[in-house]
C-alpha cells in the first residue's frame, strides 16, 4: 500500500521547497515527528527555520500526533502577521 | 466579526459594526505598513495566510478576550496580498462598557495575533532584496 499525505507549505517553506504543497509518502502509524524527520532529510534547509510547527486539519499539532492519509497537514514557520 | 481580505479595510464599517447602546468605549487598533525596518527602507509588504487556520486561530483569540473582558462587540480584520507604505494591514476593534477593558482587550488581541495566527509577511526592501523573518 502506498499511502501518501498532502502537506501544505507556507512562508519560507514555500521558498525552500519551491512549491506550495507536496504529496509525501506516509508510513503506517506515522506521527508528525516522523514526517518532519523525512522532510528535513529531503529539504535540509528546513533546519534553518527557528521554530517549525506543524498543523493537522487546521490545528497546531504535537510531535506525537498520529497522521492519516486524509489529514490536511501544513508546515507553519514562525508567523509574522499583524 | 472576523475576516481576512485582499481588499482595503474600511474603518467606517468596522466602527458602525462595533457600536452598541451599552458601550462607553470603542477602541480601534490599526496596524499599518511602515516605510522602514530597522532603518532599512521598505518598498512593500506581501502577506500570505493559511486561510482556514488563520480564521480559526483569530476566533480562538477573540473568544479568549471575551472570556477575560466584558466585550460587547469585536472586529478583527487582516489583509492579505501586496500592501504599500501607509496601507492598513490589520484592524482590531472592541466595544466595552468602560475604557479599561477596551484598551486591555485590544492590546491582547493584536499581541496574540502576532504570536499564533498563521499569517506571514514578506518584506521587500527598496534595493529589491526580499526578507522572510524565519531564520535564526
Amino acid at each position: 500500500m502506498n499511502a501518501s499525505i498532502n502537506v501544505l507549505l507556507f512562508g519560507i517553506t514555500r521558498d525552500i521547497t519551491g512549491q506550495t504543497a507536496i504529496q509525501h509518502p506516509l508510513a503506517p502509524h506515522a506521527r508528525v515527528s516522523d514526517l518532519l524527520i523525512q522532510l528535513h532529510g529531503q529539504y535540509p534547509r528546513l533546519a534553518d527555520i527557528r521554530a517549525l510547527l506543524v498543523a493537522v486539519n487546521g490545528e497546531y499539532a504535537e510531535p506525537d500526533t498520529k497522521l492519516k492519509s486524509t489529514d490536511e497537514v501544513a508546515l507553519i514557520p514562525p508567523v509574522s502577521g499583524g | 466579526m472576523i475576516s481576512l481580505t485582499s481588499n482595503p479595510i474600511d474603518i467606517a464599517s468596522a466602527y458602525k459594526y462595533l457600536q452598541a447602546d451599552g458601550a462607553g468605549a470603542i477602541d480601534l487598533f490599526l496596524g499599518v505598513v511602515r516605510d522602514n525596518t530597522q532603518a532599512r527602507p521598505v518598498d512593500r509588504l506581501e502577506y500570505e495566510a493559511y486561510d482556514r487556520m488563520a480564521l480559526s486561530e483569530m476566533k480562538k483569540i477573540a473568544d479568549e478576550a471575551c472570556r477575560r473582558w466584558n466585550i460587547l462587540k469585536f472586529v478583527v480584520i487582516h489583509r492579505t496580498g501586496l500592501l504599500r507604505i501607509g496601507e492598513m494591514a490589520v484592524l482590531i476593534g472592541v466595544s466595552t462598557p468602560h475604557r479599561a477593558d477596551a484598551f486591555d482587550a485590544t492590546r491582547y488581541i493584536i499581541d496574540t495575533i502576532k504570536q499564533t495566527v498563521p499569517i506571514w509577511k514578506k518584506e521587500v526592501f527598496t534595493d529589491g532584496e526580499i526578507r522572510v523573518n524565519a531564520t535564526p
